[in-house]
């Protein structure tokens, strides 16, 4: 893992004491709420409809066991005793008191963690795939990457008041896991013909009331020439993205309106100033990141443990434990472990305190101390030897991470909703609970296999729900929630847009409606399909006349 | 309005208030008699000869969504160009200045006009603007404190902060 060195910890402690100076001019009146408020957004604090809310950055969704035991401590003194895994690869803190974010800041600063950039109209917290460093499938690391962005992009002087927020992903192997094509930039590691090394450029995807996958600019950029083809793209978009109205000023928009070519072309342009300028990195830097990221000390282990295979086939719970929540390792012996932050009838991507805490000494027994954090809101425990499964899967059983359904129907993404947010029309987290309390039963889940449910309360689309297997959205018709359903969504390497099905349905019928479906992809399926397999064979029309049939 | 001067470079720099010996002008207000003056670009466009005619210093302010382009072949006549922020969240002049500064060479005064604000002032400062139109009951004092707050900076900018990532490079070669 990256360790600050004084350069950072300087950086990261100035940041707080001028937010302290922020928040006592704030305190005393000489700041209005107005003048505040855009110095607090770029801290991650919001108010929301009843508090204040913290986010707290979690670059690229990796934490180390001392920085879970902060965020436990953080939940514990300053808030509700919970805390909250978003779809972004942060956490927030519902209630905590504007007097008290100071020393929260303080806190984090402490373990090398801030809330720096999770707000406000700039380069957003970068986020990366969850298995990076553990992955088998993976080309190269892709937080090495993320790290440098991070630091890039920490307080840019030209950045800091883009037409609105921007996010960036990145992923390190040809499975993406981090949903790339559906952010302003996103980056895939790709090898080329010579077997270099680099990165294919998408821009412009993004969710929201304007959905659009990314589209690519740039087939292959070499890796030394990151930051200077960022910088181009940023300021491209800075000087031409619109800014007359919020809901039109995301790259996406200026990309879909000069076409992505002509948008290539002015990057292109701008590139030309900047390369080899003194935004790339100087010698020794990437060295000297890339070190931190060296794999850990792995132990030299056979392929497959014997007592693995022995407890599965002893175990039927273990073994549909194993089934879905594990995921292949890139050294022999060992596997990645998600802990499921979905239990039946909870709600997604709530954690205690205490669980925080178990969930950091796990880390230290089984896992070399790191744990990392998904944008389907789950955790993971990323390097378990084989050997230890059985024993860490009855430790996570008795804290509840055990639920056997990473990628099934109730492993669902949901925003916080109409219970939270201020800008909801409608709630999602008892929709969540609704479904996955439907589909409880472990053997019928294991038998729908993968099928991901997302859902936004309102068009913002936090929920992903353009890209969800089944996308629910939260309307508003005349006081009322009702929901909207989309099918076929999916945010991999074979990206596509959810369709609408049809007319929304009442808030009591959803849960009827994902089973109606789900029904209907059961009659259809053929061999090994998945939900969405069938659903891209059969089309939308199946699915269409079984729902307002029964309807 | 006070206007702040800066002098000096990178984390060494200094700020003070400033007699503005510019005149800015409307675009269709008579000369002053022989003031430095500051006019739209509109005004460049149409009188650009006229004005370089009197002999005096010029000066063009360019609105937020006026790009650099717009004046980059003139810059050599030009003494002065002053960048609108409409609104501190409009940061588009950002851009305009480092390309300004960097891409085109300008070696003038790059003044910031309009909502600019305390918060403001280092990323304004980064990007190549050295003087500061500020409504701040005791600006001096407000720019000296802004400019104080990091010592760290992440990346190159206009100015010349050396940046964390070079810093720690000179540091090992130089031991
Ligand atoms: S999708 Fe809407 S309701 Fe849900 S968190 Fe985002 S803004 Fe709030």
């Amino acid at each position: 893992m990256y360790r600050y060195d004084e350069f950072d910890h300087a950086f990261v402690r100035q940041r707080v004491d001028q937010f302290r100076d922020q928040v006592s001019r704030r305190l005393s009146g000489e700041l209005s709420e107005d003048e505040f408020k855009p110095l607090r957004l770029m801290n991650g604090l919001y108010l929301q409809l009843h508090a204040y809310m913290l986010r707290v950055a979690i670059p690229y969704g990796t934490l180390s066991s001392r920085q879970m035991r902060c965020l436990a401590h953080i939940a514990r003194t300053y808030d509700k005793d919970y805390g909250h895994f978003t779809t972004r690869q942060n956490i927030q803190y519902n209630w905590p008191a504007l007097k008290d974010v100071p020393d929260i800041l303080m806190d984090l600063a402490a373990v090398e963690m801030h809330a720096l950039q999770t707000s406000g109209n700039c380069i957003r917290n970068v986020t990366a795939d969850q298995y990076a460093g553990a992955a088998a499938d993976e080309i190269e690391d892709p937080r090495v990457w993320c790290e440098i962005i991070r630091q890039w992009s920490s307080l840019h002087p030209e950045f800091s008041f883009l037409p609105r927020k921007f996010k960036i992903a990145v992923t390190g192997a040809p499975n993406d896991r981090a949903a790339v094509a559906v952010h302003d930039i996103g980056l895939r590691m790709v090898r080329n013909e010579a077997g270099e090394v680099g990165f294919q450029v998408l821009v412009g995807g993004g969710q929201g009331r304007t959905p659009v996958i990314g589209s690519m600019i740039r087939a292959f950029l070499p890796k030394r020439y990151l930051l200077s083809y960022l910088e181009a793209i940023l300021r491209v978009y800075n000087l031409l993205g619109r800014r007359d109205n919020i809901f039109k000023a995301r790259i996406k928009i200026l990309v879909q309106q000069v076409g992505a070519q002509v948008f290539a072309d002015m990057v292109e342009d701008e590139w030309q100033h900047l390369k080899d300028g003194p935004v790339e990195l100087p010698d020794g830097e990437l060295e000297r990141i890339q070190a931190y990221f060296a794999p850990p000390s792995f132990e030299p282990l056979p392929t497959l443990h014997a007592g693995f295979v022995e407890a599965k086939d002893r175990d039927p719970a273990f073994a549909a434990w194993a089934r879905s929540n594990l995921a292949d390792h890139r050294e022999p012996g060992y596997a990645i472990v998600n802990l499921s932050l979905k239990p039946v009838g909870g709600v997604p991507g709530d954690a205690t305190s205490a669980q925080m805490d178990t969930v950091a000494d796990l880390a230290d027994r089984f896992s070399l101390g790191e744990i990392r954090v998904s944008h389907e809101q789950n955790l993971i425990l990323p390097h378990v030897r084989q050997k230890d499964l059985h024993s860490l899967w009855q430790e996570l059983t008795a804290v509840g991470f055990a639920t056997a359904n990473i990628g099934l129907i109730s492993d669902i993404i949901a925003c916080p909703g109409l219970d939270y947010c201020s800008l909801a029309n409608a709630r999602s987290i008892p929709i969540a609970q609704q479904i996955s309390t439907r589909f409880a039963e472990l053997d019928r889940m294991h038998d729908i296999g993968e099928l991901k449910v997302k859902i936004s309360g309102c068009i913002n689309a936090c929920g992903h729900h353009h890209v969800g297997h089944i996308g629910i959205l939260g309307v508003d018709k005349k006081g009322e929630e009702f929901y909207q359903i989309t099918l076929g969504g999916d945010a991999t390497e074979t990206a596509e847009l959810g369709r609408l099905v049809g007319p929304a349905l009442p808030y009591d019928k959803v849960a009827d409606a994902v089973e109606t479906l789900v029904d209907t992809y059961l009659e259809h399926r053929q061999g090994g399909e998945r939900f969405l397999d069938t659903y891209r064979r059969v089309g939308l029309q199946p699915f269409k006349e079984k729902l307002y049939a029964t309807h | 309005m006070p206007l702040i001067k800066t002098s000096g470079a990178g984390t060494t720099a200094s700020a003070d208030v400033v007699a503005d010996p510019w005149v800015s002008v409307g675009d269709d207000d008579p000369l002053p008699a022989a003031a430095p003056v500051i006019v739209s670009l509109t005004r460049w466009e149409r009188d650009r000869d006229a004005l370089l005619a009197t002999g005096r210093p010029v000066g063009v302010r360019l609105a937020s969504h006026q790009l650099a382009t717009s004046i980059a072949g003139d810059l050599d006549h030009l003494a002065l160009v002053a960048l609108e922020f409409p609104t501190f969240r409009d940061g588009r002049a950002y851009s305009t200045a480092r390309q300004l500064r960097e891409r085109f060479g300008f070696k003038g005064e790059l003044r910031a006009v309009g909502n600019v604000l305390r918060d403001q002032l280092l990323f304004m400062h980064r990007c190549g603007f050295d003087t500061f139109e500020i409504a701040h009951p005791d600006a001096a004092a407000a720019f000296a404190k802004a400019l104080a707050e990091f010592t760290v900076f992440y990346q190159p900018a206009t100015d010349q902060r050396t940046p964390a990532p070079r810093l720690r490079h000179l540091r090992s070669a130089a031991e």
